[in-house]
């Protein structure tokens, strides 16, 4: 009886097809689909356990879908760009989007607030060539996303973790933490209190490993911003305790997570009061 | 004979997106077009308005790939425009980082985007069902080569580290000691390599006079060519960084947004040139390591390299350079007193050029008086061979078009891959079409 039902069990198991995973570009650097290729240990188990059928930037065998696990790398800023995620979304049954680009617009989005059409005349000499959109936005504006991993760049090793938990259908484990709680985790002297450094880590999203103070220098916040982060109360700070001035704060939450909601609504406080002068 | 076309939609194995067209017949070809229709890019109008410090990590987010060159060309310029210069231990560190992204850089493009080509592979998970010990070197080279880039910056991609004079943090002795035994464990890997890459059947290709490529890359009289030196060519050019807008412009051309960029005053070739890998090899052999200039004698390889699909074995022989270099470097450092050499912000003009992986890569800033960056260029490598890339399919086709059409298709797509094209970086910056005239 058990050994039938042993049988039963892994018999469709050994039938089973690897899961189909695509990665796919849209505006970007290239830097968090490398970091898949960056995981030199893991990549050849990897694709024992998963059928990498698109991963233009890897391979040119091209599967088509539909997919088990879309991976989206890269913000949308073209008509053609807005139209292909929906139909990445149609072939994938789970689709999560790595760093900053296609979770927040990325530093791309610096544009949505600026002119852009003066932006083409600064850097293409002819300007009828191009096609943009005046804006640069995070997957989830355009389609549902169902897990965002922060970064710019990721971090490989949560990279893992989450083709880990997808491939075992669990929860990945990602901290939502600042990067103050890693700093803390490390023992690092804080650099703001200690060396007066401005720094981002009290709003920004762990997953770093609090590498910039751990360098000397404060945190840029390049993993964007944490669950509700207290920006006012860190502004704030900047100001009475360093001397921040309007610019720098504006200048400081408009990086490469420019356009995440918390980010963009504290830099424009202070956009307000530069004009204001 | 009637028009035929060659079309590849979406050029797989590159950095970016890319697809060409090609329209020939029996008489030549009609049309080459190297599209580039990655999104563009304003990097050059993010930075206006930018304070000098924060130009090494918004550049280096134009490439995932190489931001140490950005960081590097960004630094360098804003150094030369604050009017301060970086020796010793930092300069030394800064070609250690380089040394890095090189190695890390060329693997990649060796071993998991290129040799497929060669071989007859999707990509390298493919040929590593065939070839496991060959891909498990490969990824474990990349590996060192991510381990000197994480070590003194951060992490692999976009590092936290450079800073305009120096670095937030100079590593210390005790800290850049365990990166020894890797550098040696890969140098000998290199070493195989080299040889392993010698041995891939590569496809005959010249171009002779008046079609001849023009080499452009830095040169430097006592070291192989990476933060600094002159800009010289085949051609007989030898100017400074300052002058660079003074022999090449940029073009814009329809099909791509990416621009063309061109040697001013040159009629053969319409100003198309060559920088890279083969560049930096034919214009400054003599200053590789005795190591190096051993395998290449030892592999046969000629002094002066004519053959793009050679260029995966000039970067194998670049990839033993810079272990040999990380080596000296870490051999000799003794951590700097100062992790950084201050300047005080002035208005100024800045240039620099560096040798990404990719080849040669120009940054111009002004700044005002706070420092404040006021306007900035960039171009980037492949802007830089984009025109050769084309040219080299025009002059490619008629030797092979009695080839099957799907082979053809493959070796225009490897003649691009000789590039290692990185179009992120230049739209600021890639389709494939061949199509013949029926």
């Amino acid at each position: 009886m058990s050994v039938g039902k042993r049988t039963l069990k892994s018999a469709p198991k050994a039938v089973k097809p690897m899961p189909k995973l695509a990665v796919w570009k849209f505006t970007s650097c290239d830097g968090c689909q490398l970091s898949l290729l960056d995981c030199e240990d893991e990549l050849l188990v990897l694709a024992d356990k998963v059928d990498i059928a698109y991963f233009m930037e890897a391979s040119s065998r091209q599967v088509e879908g539909p997919y088990d696990l879309s991976i989206v790398e890269g913000s949308i800023t073209t008509a053609d760009e807005a139209e292909r995620i929906q139909r990445v979304r149609r072939e994938s049954r789970t689709l999560i989007t790595i760093g900053a680009c296609a979770s927040s617009g990325g530093i791309q989005a610096l544009r949505n607030f600026a002119d852009v059409d003066e932006f083409i005349s600064l850097v293409y000499a002819r300007p009828n060539y191009i096609d943009t959109l005046k804006t640069s936005t995070p997957i989830s504006d355009h389609v549902q996303v169902d897990f965002e991993l922060q970064g710019c760049p990721i971090n490989k090793s949560q990279l893992l973790e989450l083709l880990n938990a997808f491939l075992n259908q669990r929860k990945p484990q990602i901290p939502a933490h600042s990067v103050c709680v890693e700093c803390k985790l490390k023992g690092n002297v804080c650099v703001m209190v200690a060396h007066g450094t401005a720094c981002m880590g009290p709003v920004t999203h762990a997953g770093c490993g609090a590498i910039c103070p751990s360098y000397n220098r404060g945190c840029y916040g390049c993993f964007g911003p944490k669950e509700n982060p207290n920006t006012s109360s860190l502004s704030h700070w900047w100001q009475s305790e360093l001397g921040s001035n309007n610019a720098q704060l504006v200048r400081s939450f408009r990086n490469m997570n420019a356009a995440a909601p918390a980010f963009a609504k504290e830099s424009l406080r202070f956009v307000e009061a530069v004009d204001e002068k | 004979m009637k028009s035929k076309t060659i079309k590849v939609d979406y050029l797989a194995r590159v950095e970016g997106e890319g697809a060409l067209y090609i329209r020939y017949d029996e008489t030549g070809v009609d049309d080459v077009q190297l599209k580039i229709f990655e999104p563009p890019r304003f990097f050059e109008a993010f930075l206006r308005g930018r304070d000098y410090l924060e130009a090494p990590d918004i550049t280096a987010r134009i490439c995932g790939i190489c931001p140490v060159a950005y960081q590097m060309s960004a630094v360098h310029a804003m150094e030369n425009a604050l009017g301060i210069t970086i020796g010793g231990e930092l300069r030394a560190l800064r070609r250690l980082l380089y040394c890095g992204e090189w190695i890390e850089s060329h693997v990649l493009h060796i071993y998991m985007l290129h040799a497929p080509d060669f071989l007859g592979y999707d990509s390298a998970v493919d040929m590593a069902r065939e070839h496991p010990e060959i891909v498990e070197r490969g990824l474990q080279i990349k590996k060192i080569g991510n381990a000197i880039v994480s070590l003194l910056g951060g992490r692999e991609i976009h590092p936290v580290n450079v800073r305009v004079g120096g670095f937030y943090r100079a590593p210390t002795v005790q800290e850049l000691q365990p990166l020894r035994e890797q550098l040696l464990k890969g140098r000998d890997m290199a070493i195989d390599s080299v040889r392993w890459v010698a041995s891939l059947p590569v496809p005959e290709f010249e171009r002779d006079a008046p079609f001849a490529y023009e080499f452009v890359a830095l040169s430097h009289l006592d070291e192989y060519p990476m933060n600094e030196g002159r800009i010289v060519s085949s051609g007989g050019l030898d100017i400074s960084p300052q002058q660079y807008e003074d022999y090449f412009t940029e073009e814009h051309v329809e099909h791509s947004n990416a621009l063309h960029s061109v040697l001013k005053g040159r009629d053969e070739g319409e100003g198309a040139y060559l920088v890279g890998p083969m560049a930096r090899f034919n214009l400054n052999f003599d200053r590789l390591s005795p190591l190096t200039r051993e395998l290449a004698e030892e592999i046969n390889f000629p002094r002066f390299c004519g053959n793009p699909f050679q260029s995966i074995i000039v970067r194998s022989l670049e990839v033993l350079y810079a272990f040999d270099e990380a080596l000296r470097i870490v051999d000799s450092y003794q951590r700097p007193e100062q992790a950084w050499v201050d300047g005080t912000p002035t208005a100024a003009t800045g240039y620099a050029v560096t040798e990404a992986p990719r080849g040669l890569l120009y940054h111009h800033y002004r700044l005002d008086e706070e420092g404040k960056i006021s306007a900035a260029k960039i171009v980037a490598p492949t802007s830089q061979n984009q025109k050769t890339i084309e040219d080299d399919l025009r002059h490619l086709l008629p030797r092979y078009m009695h080839m099957p059409e799907n082979e053809l298709r493959l070796l225009c797509e490897q003649s691009i891959r000789n590039y290692d094209p990185c179009i992120s970086c230049a739209t600021h910056f890639l389709k494939l079409h061949l199509e013949k005239n029926e």
